[in-house]
């Protein structure tokens, strides 16, 4: 596996295509790094050249933005602006739903202006130029059902690009009843991730998988790290584990071809 | 007689415009008591929003049963009160139909008006049966109870009895029926009064139901101001200054990055003396946790929500029995913001009354709910955003009280210690290559 830091590059004079924001949970969570992992891959195998910051990445400030704290936010933005500013980053790919929206959307008027995509999105491109190639492989004919990351979807509208990566695999791909702009949240979303729910009869994250559990899939598919944690809660909680299996669309690809 | 009549129309016109006008002062002036806010960027995609969104109806089809039953309340109310210039006209004038010299015109106009009265009064049945008898769950959530479940049943029954009178009117007008134009539904109706009743009697039903139905329309114009109906107006702007962002986009707090930069800043001296005059200046309160607190636009998201449900409904906090409930949320911010308009009548100026928005209606428990999923946000028909009056709260919450839960608190200083939500070293970053 080929991971060049920023640093690196720059000390050989090179400007990557593009800078791959790992986030937290993909640096440091182990079912995450599993996706990281999973995304560099196919980033290897389609000669993309990439780099990541390595220690100089530091969080989002997402979550404290979402849990009120906007000096903290404001704080670990303008750190990793100057980071990313220094570097003369343009383009910014990111398989965290949450770095990518706080990244696309609340760095610019802090200083921070980059085309900043998802990992969907870009693996969608690189499908369409020819770059990579997408087969089915052990997972053809198996039931997909992809459940939308409220950052992913209805926060940025990106509801295309994972569909038209999981059609690719041969699979039949099946709605849940909320998909798409009515999708359910996994739960983890504002913060919640980071502390127990309210008083309540159910947790959201059953909610969802019980939606997921009814169109009767072989695998889960997300495009978060965070959805993905709370999918496999559910499952484990509603005894699915032998049954259905929860992935990220960058490990359903690179598992396809067993890269 | 024709005299008494016409003053006496005159009289009721004018205190009914005139009453309504005064309310509305009252709520401009209300919202006025938010921040200024600037959403008058990009015109032309606001206008299209606004067209589309309410003017279109486009967003109240995505739950077509509802939809489609409104469209027809909504466009048989717009063209019903074509109706109402004409009666207008003849109340002022004492004139009798005066739109009768438009002919065959006037005909094919009076016929779709009963088409549609007839189609709106079934809708509004079925609205009643949807909210009674199916009893559809958004309706009967625990805000429901009490005021806001009888006037959602009050505007029903008007509605009802609005299009009945007009209808009635109609069938009893015998030279109009002589005609036998323009009378497609109320053609059906004469002959249960020409059973009933004579010419005579006929005469005076007629006219107290055109009194009546006039009467009605002004009496249901001042209760929108005491109601949840303001949405027939107040969608307009509501939809016309609704934030045009990704809907993942949370303001900028310009008052932090002033002070985050000037802490970042190697070359500012933190000793300095402080600027002259700069003492007088109260420090920017961050978040909110008043009605004063929040922009104008929120508050105008308070005064256009018709407590339809659909956030709530498509809440996952609520949908999982939490506390939280975005239609709620709207409903207490209003409540709030009517007691403090209220206080002002009073005192001239707000005197302060030891409540606030925050924990005397909106609970911490509702707050630190949401997950910001954007559900709520992209259900209302309207373009309200509840999302944001939270996230204001947690604000307030976190950055005046430091008021977060252990568990956030921990999360908080991990990002600040090591730039990790966790604690994990910030110098680990990369191990995962090597794993």
């Amino acid at each position: 596996m080929n991971v060049p830091t920023m640093a690196e590059m720059m000390a050989q004079g090179k400007q990557p295509e593009v800078l791959f924001w790992v986030g937290c949970a993909g640096s440091f969570d182990d079912r995450a790094k599993k996706i990281t992992k999973a995304f560099v891959k196919l980033l290897n195998k389609a000669n993309v050249e990439f780099a990541v910051l390595g220690t100089e990445e530091s969080c989002t400030g997402d979550p404290a933005k979402r849990a009120g704290n906007e000096f903290l936010f404001q704080m670990q933005a303008m750190t990793n602006i100057e980071v990313l500013n220094a570097y003369e980053v343009k383009k910014i790919v990111t398989a965290c739903p949450h770095c990518f929206n706080t990244l696309k959307n609340e760095y610019p008027e802090l200083g921070g202006i980059y085309e900043v995509v998802h990992h969907t999105e870009l693996l969608k491109s690189l499908l369409d130029e020819g770059r990579i190639t997408i087969e089915g492989g052990k997972f053809k004919g198996k039931r997909i059902t992809f459940h939308d990351p409220c950052y992913l979807g209805r926060a940025n509208d990106v509801y295309e690009a994972p569909r038209d990566l999981i059609k690719k695999l041969d699979v039949e791909l099946v709605e849940m009843k909320r998909c798409k702009t009515n999708g359910l949240c996994c739960g983890a979303g504002g913060a919640q991730m980071f502390k127990e729910p309210e008083k309540g009869t159910k947790d959201i994250n059953v909610e969802r998988t019980e939606d997921a559990i009814e169109v009767q899939p072989n695998i889960i598919a997300t495009g978060c790290p965070f959805c993905n944690t709370m999918m496999i809660d559910g499952i484990k909680a509603t005894d699915k584990e032998q049954e259905i299996e929860v992935l990220d669309i960058a490990e359903l690809i690179a598992n396809a071809e067993d890269l | 007689m024709n005299y008494i009549g016409t003053i006496a129309f005159a009289i009721l016109l004018i205190a009914g415009i005139g009453f309504f006008v005064k309310n509305i002062k009252k709520i401009y002036r209300n919202i006025q008591l938010g921040k200024t806010i600037n959403r008058k960027d990009h015109p032309a995609q606001r206008w299209k929003n606004m067209g589309m969104i309410a003017l279109g109806q486009s967003k109240m089809v995505k739950r077509p049963i509802a939809g489609i039953l409104h469209i027809i309340v909504y466009v048989g109310f717009i063209i019903i009160n074509i109706e109402v210039l004409e009666i207008i006209i003849d109340g002022l004038f004492g004139t009798h139909r005066a739109f009768t010299f438009l002919g065959s015109f006037y005909h094919f106009l009076i016929a779709s008006f009963e088409i549609l009265a007839f189609l709106v009064l079934i809708s509004v049945i079925v609205f009643w049966i949807r909210r009674m008898i199916v009893r559809i769950p958004r309706f009967w959530n625990k805000e429901m109870k009490g005021f806001p479940k009888n006037d959602a049943l009050y505007i029903l029954y008007f509605e009802m009895v609005l299009m009945s009178l007009f209808l009635i009117m109609n069938a009893t007008d015998v030279p109009f029926q002589q005609n036998n134009a323009g009378n497609p539904i109320s053609q059906f109706l004469v002959p249960f009064f020409e059973n009933n009743f004579n010419a005579g009697t006929l005469f005076y039903i007629e006219r107290t139901a055109w009194w009546l139905h006039i009467a009605g329309i002004l009496v249901f114009l001042n209760y929108l101001y005491y109601s949840k109906h303001l949405h027939i107006l107040l969608a307009f702007p509501n939809t016309y200054f609704a934030s045009l962002n990704p809907k993942g986009q949370f303001n900028n707090l310009e008052a932090v990055t002033n002070e985050v930069k000037m802490m970042m800043d190697p070359n500012v001296d933190p000793f300095a003396a402080a600027p002259e005059g700069a003492e007088e200046e109260m420090p920017e309160k961050f978040g909110a946790s008043d009605v004063m607190d929040l922009n104008r636009i929120q508050l105008l998201n308070a005064y256009t929500c018709t407590e339809c449900g659909r956030c709530t409904s498509s809440c996952p906090a609520n949908q999982t029995g939490k506390e939280l409930s975005p239609r709620a949320i709207m409903m207490k911010t209003r409540d709030r913001l009517e007691e403090v308009g209220k206080n002002i009548d009073k005192n001239g100026t707000y005197k302060d009354d030891g409540k606030q928005l925050l924990n005397d209606y909106i609970t911490p428990e509702e707050i630190w709910a949401c997950t910001s999923c954007n559900a709520c946000v992209e259900e209302c028909p309207v373009n309200i955003d509840p999302l944001s009056i939270i996230i204001d709260m947690r604000r307030y919450l976190v950055m005046e009280q430091s008021a977060a839960s252990q568990e956030l608190n921990i999360m908080m200083t991990n990002i600040e210690n090591n730039g990790a939500p966790w604690q994990y070293n910030q110098m680990d970053r990369l191990n995962w290559k090597d794993e």
